[in-house]
């Protein structure tokens, strides 16, 4: 499917209002992760705006598709995306891991309708995932299954389980983006574990796997087009992010993975992206 | 005292319970509680199309096989994987299955604790984790394959049910139980021929302890220190459940009058009886095949200390790996059969008249 300029234009401006609420929500919440959020806010607009087939208004609509985030630590980025989707009202974000909050400060299924798992701890989401999708392919459900995972969670064994697994049983019907932006938390991927080369090695274990730029609509919409007619496997979309994106000062910085904004940054980062990054003037200070 | 009134009231609360009748016959069937999950696991299958089963490459030894031989649509093989094993299970759950997932219990849940914990505790999946193998008992595999610490892994998650059938009758009664639950849930099984010591007609509930044995009834057992109630209540879960029925019935014929319950479920734990024991027979022994770190004795313990504080003797592992042996001659070795029972009851009512 091809998006006309003006689709790829409204997503983009979709997805960089998602960032500046992002910055918000971490400046309140004053504890969190900033740069994997803000780099997959381009992948997470798309899921939301375009690809998945869901009703904010009915979140337990069965006929749903069903998104695991893996990496749960990104998660102002899913509450984001879905304050705007409309399953809550958007002031809510500012609740943000403050106690009594449906937004835990890693989500947590029952506490808000429209989040398929709790996740946290990585690399179990794919399993999950595996096991949703497995019930959709022996009942013969039409709805599909959608995971995002991190590149630091591929040093789980836990992910390599479900890897094989999900090409065992032949999963079509689930597509896993996996946001390659190459930070964890001690340092840069290559030199806490080496991970290269990601798209082989799924490709070793069955997978029908893509490489794409993660912030670039086209590639990204294409991609989930891709991995919906392929038959007989499991699609894995290899996303190259920026972790931090839009935030000039925080772009591929590990430092940043697991921080967030003071507020002189934080006025810094809204600039940036009200701007985008000094192109065109802002309204605001 | 009146030894053949006594027997006759034994009898009578045996009757009331319907054990076995062969219960203290030489020639008592034994049976792996595992093969009764075997086979409720199949009934439960037939009952609900939505039960579904997992396995992590034991598929014989954990006896899925035959509900993988009737219903090979809905048995998966996941292979030695057992982080895997549980996860998957969640996601089939999210979806409205009733996934059941088997392994050795030092695997699963050894292995796999946080998964359990995050993906089935505290997000609220109702996955059923069955742990084969569990216990001393398991024999000639030795320490590695002999999971002492399941229960207490298990029992200190919300949310989580915790059952540990006596033996293979009660295993598929647990079975029918917990696939209906709608909740997470743990059956402990075990590998080795145990006696059978209850009937299809034993009263079963979940969270129900069962009074198995009590001469509280036995009027001519006046050393009684109430007159009324049993010197001693034994509190034991799975194949020690019949260690403590041989302990009881061996210290009638000594003037000692015992109270076995038969706690199958751990979690939530029937409070209500342990208080009545504790108030009633003013000294406790538990019995376990787990070590005494946070299991069937340390939850026993909870409630007694909290609600009515009366002198605790436990019987279990006591802070040691298994070995290899012979299930009977590992019982022995480590201390948990009748004889073991004995020596702690002994003790306890020592503390409790003093």
């Amino acid at each position: 499917m091809t998006l006309s300029a003006q689709d790829v234009e409204k997503l983009k401006l979709t997805a960089n209002s998602i960032r500046e609420d992002i910055i918000k929500m971490l400046l309140e919440a004053k504890s969190g992760h900033s740069a994997g959020p803000l780099g997959l806010a381009d992948i997470f607009t798309a899921l939301y705006f375009n690809v998945l087939k869901h009703d904010p208004k009915n979140p337990n609509w069965e006929e749903r598709d069903r998104l695991v985030l893996s990496c749960g630590h990104t998660c102002p980025v899913l509450y984001t995306v879905m304050a705007y989707a409309g399953y809550f009202d958007k002031t809510e974000l500012l609740t943000l891991r403050k106690l009594g909050s449906r937004l835990q400060g890693h989500p947590h299924r029952t506490a808000l309708p429209g989040l398929e798992t709790t996740s946290g701890p990585l690399g179990s989401g794919l399993s999950q995932a595996s096991g949703m999708a497995l019930v959709g392919k022996t009942d013969q459900k039409s709805w599909r299954v959608y995971c995002v995972m991190s590149d630091g969670e591929q040093d789980e064994g836990n992910t390599w389980e479900a890897v094989m697994f999900a090409a065992k049983y032949k999963l079509d019907n689930l597509t896993a983006i996996l946001d390659r932006n190459n930070i964890q938390i001690d340092g840069h991927t290559e030199d806490v574990m080496p991970l290269d080369s990601l798209k082989a090695k799924y490709e070793a274990f069955g997978w029908n796997a893509i490489e794409i730029d993660g912030h670039d609509f086209n590639q990204i919409i294409d991609a989930y087009s891709q991995a919906k007619e392929l038959k007989g496997k499991p699609t894995l979309i290899l996303a190259k992010t920026v972790p931090g994106k839009g935030v000039d000062f925080m772009e591929g910085k590990y430092e940043w993975h697991g921080k967030t904004p003071n507020s002189e940054e934080a006025k810094k980062a809204l600039y940036e992206l009200r701007t985008l990054q000094g192109k065109i003037k802002s309204e605001h200070e | 005292m009146n030894l053949g009134l006594c027997r006759e009231r034994l009898s009578q609360n045996m009757n009331d319970k319907n054990l076995n009748p062969k219960l203290f016959d030489q020639d008592i069937e034994r049976v792996p509680s595992r093969d009764g999950f075997g086979e409720g696991l199949v009934l439960a299958g037939e009952q609900d199309k939505n039960v579904v089963a997992l396995c992590a490459d034991l598929t014989e030894s954990t006896r899925m096989q035959e509900f993988k031989n009737k219903f090979i649509e809905r048995f998966f093989e996941v292979g030695v994987a057992e982080q895997n094993l549980v996860t998957t299970a969640s996601g089939m759950a999210a979806c409205g299955k009733i996934a059941f997932t088997a392994s050795y219990a030092t695997f699963s849940p050894g292995r796999n604790w946080e998964q359990i914990r995050t993906t089935i505790c505290y997000n609220d999946q109702p996955v059923k984790i069955v742990g084969a193998h569990a216990g001393i008992s398991v024999g000639p595999d030795g320490a590695t394959h002999q999971a002492l610490e399941d229960i207490a892994l298990m029992r200190v998650l919300p949310n989580m049910v915790v059952v540990v059938p006596a033996d293979s009758i009660e295993a598929k009664k647990a079975t029918l139980a917990i696939a209906k639950n709608n909740k997470p849930s743990y059956i402990r099984l075990s590998r080795d021929k145990v006696p059978t010591i209850t009937t299809e007609e034993t009263p079963f509930e979940i969270s129900r302890a069962e009074v198995l044995w009590d001469l509280s009834a036995a009027e001519s057992f006046r050393h009684s220190s109430s007159g009324r109630f049993a010197d001693v209540t034994v509190i034991a879960c799975g194949q020690i459940v019949y260690q403590a029925l041989l302990a009881a019935k061996e210290l009638a014929e000594n003037k000692i009058s015992v109270r076995v319950i038969n706690c199958h479920t751990i979690k939530p734990i029937d409070v209500k009886t342990i208080i009545q024991a504790a108030e009633e027979t003013g000294a406790i022994v538990t019995a376990e095949e787990h070590q005494i770190n946070g299991g069937l004795g340390s939850a026993v313990a909870e409630v007694v200390s909290e609600h009515f504080p009366v002198p605790i003797k436990m019987v279990g592992i006591k802070d040691h790996f298994g070995e290899s042996g012979e299930g009977g001659e590992l019982l022995e070795k480590f201390g948990l059969t009748k004889k073991d029972i004995i020596k702690a009851i002994t003790q306890v009512i020592r503390v409790k008249n003093k």
